[in-house]
């Protein structure tokens, strides 16, 4: 039990839970943005009015952490990726600052962008 | 029985019903659509705060893909690539998380991927083509 908790104590195991976390829910959102994005087939107006709806403060701030999520899945993908396909180098150690600070900087954006 | 799984406490390989080359391919489709969903991501994180910085009312929204094939097209790509990227990974997930490993869970992850793919792509539909 002492070894799994010092094994999960780690950036790396909290980049894992974070990465398939944020899968999770990007999942779980998905039926909703389908469903969301198909109200455009009723028309401007539905549309409009969708857009009104995501206008409250709860969903606006919703939309940020989905947008954080969805940048930290992408970075924390593309880091996978390069662990598992790139030959080791030691700037490998520095990519989960990398993806940390990326997703963060695409969530910022986002947020001053709303 | 697949022999493939063993050494390892949890794996996909571990579930019944499912051979080791199946896995193999399964190991290869996530991590191709992973890569190609880089690529989506990448464009499609651009375009939301594009779109939230240049109007975010339908009128907006559709006059700027109404009859955009470019977009419907990379859309379709975006959509196929879901389908196939977050079944495989939800499957996981149940394998390892939930001790789930009964081959009910490879058809679950079948339907998941189809009903995205049609629901994804009547989205896409939606939004760049006329309505029907």
């Amino acid at each position: 039990m002492k070894n799994d908790y010092r094994a999960r104590n780690h950036p790396a195991w909290w980049a894992f839970l974070l990465h398939r976390l944020s899968g999770l829910a990007l999942s779980v959102f998905l039926p909703f943005h389908f469903w969301a994005l198909g109200q455009a087939m009723l028309g401007e107006a539905r549309l409009d009015s969708l857009l009104r709806w995501t206008e409250q403060p709860l969903v606006k701030f919703a939309e940020i952490v989905l947008v954080l999520l969805l940048a930290a899945h992408l970075t924390g993908g593309l880091r996978l990726l390069a662990l598992e396909f790139l030959p080791w180098r030691d700037w490998q150690k520095s990519l989960l600052a990398w993806a940390a600070g990326a997703a963060l900087a695409v969530g910022l954006a986002f947020a001053l962008a709303l | 029985m697949s022999s493939a799984g063993q050494g390892y406490a949890v794996g996909p390989a571990a579930a019944p019903g499912t051979s080791a080359k199946t896995e193999t391919w399964l190991w290869i489709a996530q991590r191709a659509s992973a890569a190609l969903l880089a690529l989506c991501v990448l464009v499609h994180l651009f375009t939301i705060i594009y779109a939230v910085r240049h109007g975010l009312s339908g009128a907006h929204i559709l006059e700027r893909t109404r009859g955009n094939a470019a977009g419907l097209v990379f859309y379709m790509v975006y959509v196929l690539a879901i389908a196939v990227h977050a079944p495989i990974g939800l499957r996981t997930l149940c394998q390892e998380w939930l001790g789930w490993r009964s081959a009910s869970l490879n058809w679950i992850t079948v339907a998941i991927a189809l009903a995205l793919f049609v629901f994804g792509l009547r989205a896409a539909w939606a939004v760049f083509v006329a309505p029907l």
